[in-house]
């Protein structure tokens, strides 16, 4: 995972930019605690992300970089701060909840994709039974994000015959087919064999330069480098330390981060 | 240093097997043969089919008095079975007392029964939400007016007329198809977060386990009436369905919780991520995996019940197997191998639903692999 080279070297010059809001807040964080039972887990969380930024959050394991970004669509829930996701507060009122799991795309380490259907009813399902799409115009949008990771051939197959990167990808396409407005990814190729780890970063580097705003807990440094406005390093709990991936992989201000990443960049 | 490289200059074309490894021959070797004990145990088989067939030919069509037979037949030293028996009596296995001018109502409903059950049972079949309807809701109340009768001119036969295989069918048929959504919803409350409805859940669930089904059926005939206000009768074939159907419920419950505890956490949070609420969470991701999950314990509770329906004569029902054994003791089909002839035929038939249920769950599990677990 120690892969600092860029993902895709031979990409062509003109990409698009991707533009970051000055005004409008996707996700903001304030002051949020998190036990688990007699656990603190996560501890004065402060984090506030505009619209179109590509935020990657590294640490250690166990460090509650997971964790947070479930808390963003209260997979887990807080006991203690504010968690505002597109201007809707997360309360224990399940209504709001699914309201901002609607807009919240979220990719597993697991891809977690439903083995009992087909990959375009996987596509298909929340369209059709959140959001009320009639079942042809589902389909139709889901082959449009099927084309989008390359893999519309695969549409009428079963998620377990497909291999890792190729579910991956789907799962991708599931969240995307909910026109999500920010995107989650949970570790999202650490599950992977290694020669597909590419194909998905590819994917995911894609959505970035279209201007989805993402959070990514990752150890991909290279797609750290490349893609990402700001990484957050996290520690026992904490935010340690926060810069644009410039600076932070060149010059790591706190001691822990350094460690870190001296670990990773052998 | 030795020469340690490689490279291949050709690829091998696929061969076909060697004969010893397909062929009729090879599947005897391997099934069979495969070693001294298997061909010990071949042999003891064999043997013992050799020494059993010829006994059971003789007893079943050897020697046995075929329908139309007499009983002075079917009285002469070593007779085989009496199907003259079963044959004059079956009128009543299948309809117990109910009047005999009035079969045609019980026919109707076994028609109605085949004609909107089997379209429903079979997948690619079409309409299959009007079939739904009208077998879960027009088929019993059809039903119900066709039996009983008491209006549209039909005439009043009380429950306690109807007998055979006609209420065995009622039973299992209504206990089935109740006992299902009923151990669902047990299944998801036993799982709820919401402490009232948990504690309800588990309290019925391990009550009603606990307790063999001849006590709840007891409790259902006897103590129901002690607690109803004086006067109200509960009719005896209602007491013993919703006993039968709360009593397989219970296990229903427990075999679909199995199955719900099979699915993964992942499965549940990438439905939540999707913004799919509890109920089309668990209908449409939950559900369709843990039930597949348990097919064969799901059909294991259907068969039970179906087998426990026999037990509804302790409180006074005449179902297949008592009507069986009503008629084994009439004195004008007095012979040895009567009451045999007929516990024979009932285990049968018995034998031909539940043997059916299972092929059919078994078609169903084909049907439903997916081939990957993940």
């Amino acid at each position: 995972m120690s892969d600092i080279s860029p993902v895709a070297a031979d990409r062509p010059a003109d990409r698009p930019r991707m533009e970051v809001s000055e005004t409008e807040v996707a996700v903001e964080i304030i002051g949020m605690n998190k036990w688990f039972a007699d656990f603190h887990v996560l501890r004065d969380i402060n984090l506030k992300v505009m619209k179109g930024e590509r935020i990657v959050i590294a640490g250690p394991s166990g460090s509650g970089k997971s964790t947070l970004i479930r808390c963003i669509n209260r997979l887990e829930d807080h006991q203690k701060g504010q968690i505002i996701v597109n201007g809707t507060e997360l309360t224990n009122d399940l209504k709001r909840v699914d309201e901002v799991r609607r807009e919240v795309g979220m990719v597993f380490q697991h891809f977690n994709l439903f083995p009992h259907l087909t990959i375009l009813q996987n596509l298909t399902l929340a369209p059709i039974w959140v959001r009320g799409i009639p079942k042809a115009q589902a389909e139709e949008t889901a082959m449009m994000y099927l084309e989008r990771v390359r893999i519309p051939e695969q549409a009428k197959k079963y998620p377990g015959q497909l291999s890792g990167g190729q579910q991956q990808r789907v799962a991708i396409a599931r969240s995307l087919c909910m026109s999500p407005k920010i995107m989650l990814f949970d570790e999202p190729t650490s599950a992977l064999d290694p020669e597909m780890v590419k194909e998905v970063l590819e994917v995911m580097i894609n959505l970035a330069e279209e201007g989805m705003t993402m959070l990514c807990v990752t150890h991909e440094m290279g797609f750290a480098r490349q893609v990402a406005n700001r990484v957050v390093f996290m520690d026992q709990g904490q935010i340690i330390e926060q810069n644009d991936p410039e600076s932070f992989f060149s010059n790591p201000q706190h001691e822990r981060t350094r460690l870190f990443l001296s670990q990773i960049l052998h | 240093m030795t020469d340690i490289a490689f490279v291949r200059s050709e690829m091998t074309a696929a061969q076909p097997a060697p004969r010893s490894n397909a062929g009729v021959a090879a599947w005897l070797r391997r099934n069979l043969f495969a070693n001294a004990t298997d061909t010990v145990l071949t042999i003891l088989a064999v043997v013992f089919l050799l020494w059993i067939i010829p006994g059971l030919y003789g007893f079943l069509i050897g020697r046995a008095v075929p329908p139309g037979g007499t009983v002075e037949q079917c009285r002469v030293e070593n007779v085989g079975a009496c199907w003259a028996y079963v044959a004059s009596e079956i009128e009543f296995f299948i309809y117990g007392f109910y009047p005999m001018a009035e079969y045609w109502r019980p026919n109707l409903v076994f028609a109605l029964l085949a004609l909107l059950g089997a379209p429903l049972l079979i997948p690619h079949a079409p309409l299959k939400v009007i079939n739904a309807v009208l077998f879960f809701v027009v088929f019993p109340i059809a039903s119900v007016v066709l039996l009983a009768g008491g209006m549209f001119g039909l005439r009043y036969v009380p429950t306690e007329q109807w007998g055979g295989l006609l209420v065995t069918l009622i039973i299992s048929v209504v206990g089935i198809s109740c006992a299902l959504p009923i151990g669902i919803l047990l299944a998801l409350g036993r799982q709820s977060k919401l402490p009232v409805i948990k504690s309800l859940s588990v309290c019925f669930i391990e009550l009603v386990r606990a307790v063999p089904l001849i006590t709840v059926l007891f409790m259902a005939s006897i103590m129901l009436p002690l607690f109803m206000p004086q006067g109200t009768t509960v009719d005896k074939l209602l007491r013993a369905l919703v006993g039968v159907t709360l009593f397989a419920s219970a296990y229903m419950a427990e075999v679909v919780r199995g199955g719900m505890q099979a699915i993964g956490r992942g499965q549940y949070e990438a439905a939540q991520a999707l913004g799919l609420g509890y109920w089309r969470r668990m209908g449409l991701v939950v559900l369709p995996q843990a039930l597949k999950h348990v097919i064969p314990g799901i059909v294991g509770t259907f068969i039970s019940l179906f087998k426990d329906t026999s037990l509804v004569y302790i409180v006074g029902m005449k179902d297949l197997l008592e009507a069986v054994k009503t008629k084994n003791d009439a004195i004008e089909w007095a012979a040895p191998t009567q009451a045999v002839t007929g516990y024979i035929f009932a285990a049968a038939v018995f034998w031909i639903f539940c043997f059916s249920m299972s092929r059919y769950a078994r078609f169903w599990e084909r049907r439903l692999d997916t081939g990957h677990k993940r």
